[in-house]
């Protein structure tokens, strides 16, 4: 067959679909959203974080009720004057007693806030408040009381204090959030790329041009090209939001905190992260592609759309879990899970520096995306396009 | 796996054949063949033949199974039995590049402007983009399009978005042009546009095969024609094959009522005075040909006013060879059809 009369082949086909929904989709209202889209999740960040803020600056904190007799109260008040320089104490405040306080009326007094309320003497003290107040303020409140007892104020010596970067504690606990915000990136992203793709679909059985395009090319090319389109128009939106940052790293670099740097290196991370991504994406759009296009009808999409989306984010709380257990049998099920590879894997170049389940891994997810391409083209083909397999008389 | 196929060509070659057209090479050529839909059978061993750069017809009523046919024909969907052959390959979807096709629903991308559309379409076809764009340009100017070439196709008329997907159904030249259900939609003034595009279509060689529940379609375009109903093609073959097998009707009109002229018409033959004198008489042309009876009509002294022999038209044929059921529904889905 020549080539002037063959079909064009499954790369050439995809590449016509990819090209024009690529176009379609950069200047369409749905990309612009997307665009915008970590717009929205760095305001409601902005806003929860001042809203936060705002809220623990109103609240007053708790003091400690001061209810010894006067002389001890006294000693009581400088002897906190003293330490509060070197140690975090609780606020205190004197109240007049006689012995006979009340210590749940102070508890209970609305106007003043008391956590815990200190009687007895400095001889016998005795600390009433909540279980868990008392385990916070109990060591605080016996250092100022043995400061008070001794009545000398001896010189607390002076410490040079020699500031890190870094350390094993801090730097796997920073990981670990390199990790976290790591795979909520991907997830959020994907999450947002799937629902295009949903859209996308939802206008292609609107225009009823399934039936041209299955006429013309392999379907297998039409999924091809779809899920390649997207991943192309996230790429545009990635490059967009790192220029952004970049921008912002270049002029105020000096005044953001410094990163945690991952296992791997930043610039490998941030390599493995886009092709986790890529992975990612293609495997959960595969899904939802599928699911779509079995549809009978658009308000059917819409529905049948709900369980990928639990998967999703299933798969995003299984990494997330996985990610806190490194080497256990939850994070290799992770890990080797098709759905959840890309996730826990992201999660792994942060926290570890071998390189080798990295390659494995990226075969082992394309090989995944392969097979859903093609069972999806296959079950399309079969149920919407109503084709089975051809049953031709053999020759006996 | 070729060598299958070619078994089951050979085992193909042994069944019965639909009607030879001539010797002209066949575009397409299917036999037995056959799809199941679940439980319904809706191809029941369909042999159809297409000569090269014919117009063809599939003729039958909505749910007879032209589109499956036609998917079939196309290789969009595989058939359970049988086998189809489209210019020698029984693969017909990998020789995308020479085929064409329209389907019954209507689809085009809103956002994409028509010279766009046009060329997407020939894109997959094979046809490279700026190429595609240059003749759809050409062609929307050449249909009277030409003040649309910029407009979105969601700015477009039903009328004008049909014919700009027509135009994208040609633009990469193909041999083989498949429509279904090409009328369905189109106003008296696009219908006959689209015949005549038709035409010029085959004119130029393309083989063009086109499916219908309209009568007057097929019997004007047509050189062959596939009946079909139930799922069956009960006559596949010409349609003058098909008018002639019903045999053409006389009609007579003569002054006298008897005489011994009256033995020179057949048996059956029908009779209608007239109020105000005079007969018409309704017969069969006898097998003995027009100049005998006309001889012993005026040896015969029958006085003959007017005389007219009126062939059976495609209807007709549908009626005699599809049956009663399958023409009442063909009438319906015709009315159902006709734009408002």
């Amino acid at each position: 067959m020549s080539r002037d009369t063959a079909r064009l082949g499954l790369w050439n086909a995809a590449y016509v679909v990819a090209r024009r929904d690529f176009h379609a989709i950069l200047f369409s209202k749905a990309f612009i959203l997307f665009l915008l889209g970590p717009l929205f999740f760095i305001a409601i960040s902005l806003v929860a974080g001042t809203l936060g803020a705002k809220a623990a600056d109103s609240a007053a904190p708790a003091r400690l009720a001061v209810a010894l007799p006067a002389a001890e109260a006294a000693r009581f008040e400088r002897a906190h004057a003293y330490l509060e320089d070197a140690v975090r104490l609780p606020p205190i405040q004197t109240v007049p007693s006689d012995g006979t306080h009340d210590s749940a009326a102070l508890l209970t007094d609305a106007s003043a806030n008391f956590g815990a309320v200190l009687g007895g003497s400095l001889a016998a003290p005795r600390l009433a408040g909540t279980q868990e107040r008392l385990e916070s303020w109990r060591g605080e409140v016996a250092l100022i009381i043995a400061q008070a007892r001794g009545g000398r104020e001896e010189a607390i010596p002076a410490i040079t204090l020699e500031p890190t970067q870094t350390s094993v504690a801090t730097q796997r606990s920073a990981r670990v959030a390199t990790a976290t915000g790591a795979i909520t990136l991907l997830f959020l992203l994907t999450m947002l790329l799937a629902g295009m793709v949903l859209s996308n679909l939802v206008e292609e059985k609107a225009n009823k041009i399934i039936e041209i395009l299955a006429a013309a090319i392999p379907m297998d090319a039409v999924f091809l090209g779809k899920l390649l389109a997207m991943l192309a128009l996230s790429f545009v939106g990635i490059a967009v939001w790192g220029s952004l940052v970049l921008v912002a790293v270049a002029l105020g670099g000096a005044a953001l905190p410094p990163l945690p740097v991952p296992a791997v290196g930043w610039p490998l991370f941030v390599a493995l992260f886009v092709l986790y991504f890529s992975m990612a994406y293609l495997l959960i759009g595969s899904v939802f592609l599928t699911i779509g296009s079995m549809a009978p009808t658009v308000r059917d999409v819409q529905t049948i759309s709900m369980p990928a989306t639990i998967l999703q984010l299933a798969v995003f709380f299984l990494a997330t879990f996985a990610m806190n257990a490194p080497g256990s049998p939850i994070e290799l099920f992770a890990a080797i899970f098709p759905l959840s590879s890309p996730y826990a894997m992201v999660a792994r170049a942060a926290q570890s520096a071998v390189l080798w389940p990295h390659l494995a891994a990226l075969v082992w997810q394309a090989a995944w995306v392969a097979l859903f391409v093609r069972t999806g083209a296959t079950l399309f083909r079969r149920k919407v396009m109503k084709s089975g397999p051809a049953r031709r008389p053999v020759k006996a | 796996m070729r060598r299958i196929a070619d078994a089951m060509l050979t085992d193909a070659a042994a069944m019965p054949r639909p009607p030879a057209v001539d010797s002209t090479p066949l575009a397409i050529e299917a036999r037995g063949l056959v799809k199941r839909f679940d439980d319904t059978l809706a191809v029941d061993g369909i042999d159809i033949a297409v000569p090269e750069g014919a117009i063809y017809g599939i003729l039958g009523p909505n749910g007879a199974g032209k589109t499956t046919t036609l998917r079939m024909l196309l290789g969009i969907i595989d058939p359970d039995e049988g086998v189809r052959r489209v210019f020698g390959h029984d693969r017909p979807h990998e020789i995308a590049r020479l085929i064409g096709y329209l389907p019954e629903e209507r689809g085009l991308y809103p956002s994409m402007r028509c010279d766009e559309a046009i060329a997407f379409m020939g894109a997959l076809r094979g046809l490279p983009l700026a190429e595609g764009k240059r003749r759809g340009r050409a062609l929307l100017e050449e249909h009277g399009l030409g003040h649309a070439v910029d407009r979105k196709i969601r700015a477009l008329s039903k009328g004008m978005a049909q014919t700009v997907q027509l135009l994208g159904t040609l633009v990469h030249h193909p041999r083989l042009v498949v429509f279904d259900e090409p009328f369905s939609g189109l106003d008296a003034l696009n219908q006959g546009k689209l015949e005549r595009m038709i035409r010029r279509l085959a004119e130029n060689g393309t083989t063009v095969i086109f499916s219908t529940h309209v009568i007057h379609h097929a019997e004007r375009l047509c050189n062959d024609v596939a009946i079909i109903a139930n799922g069956k093609v009960p006559y596949a073959g010409s349609v003058d094959a098909a008018r002639d097998r019903i045999p053409a009707q006389v009609r007579l009109e003569t002054r006298d009522g008897d005489g011994a002229w009256l033995r020179a018409l057949p048996p059956g033959t029908e009779r209608e005075s007239k109020a105000g004198g005079g007969h018409f008489w309704y017969f069969p042309l006898p097998e003995t040909g027009i100049e005998r009876l006309m001889r012993d009509l005026i040896e015969g002294e029958a006085g003959v006013l007017s005389f007219s022999v009126e062939r059976a038209g495609l209807h007709d044929a549908f009626v005699e060879i599809a049956g009663e059921a399958a023409a009442r529904a063909l009438d319906a889905d015709a009315q159902d059809t006709v734009p408002a």
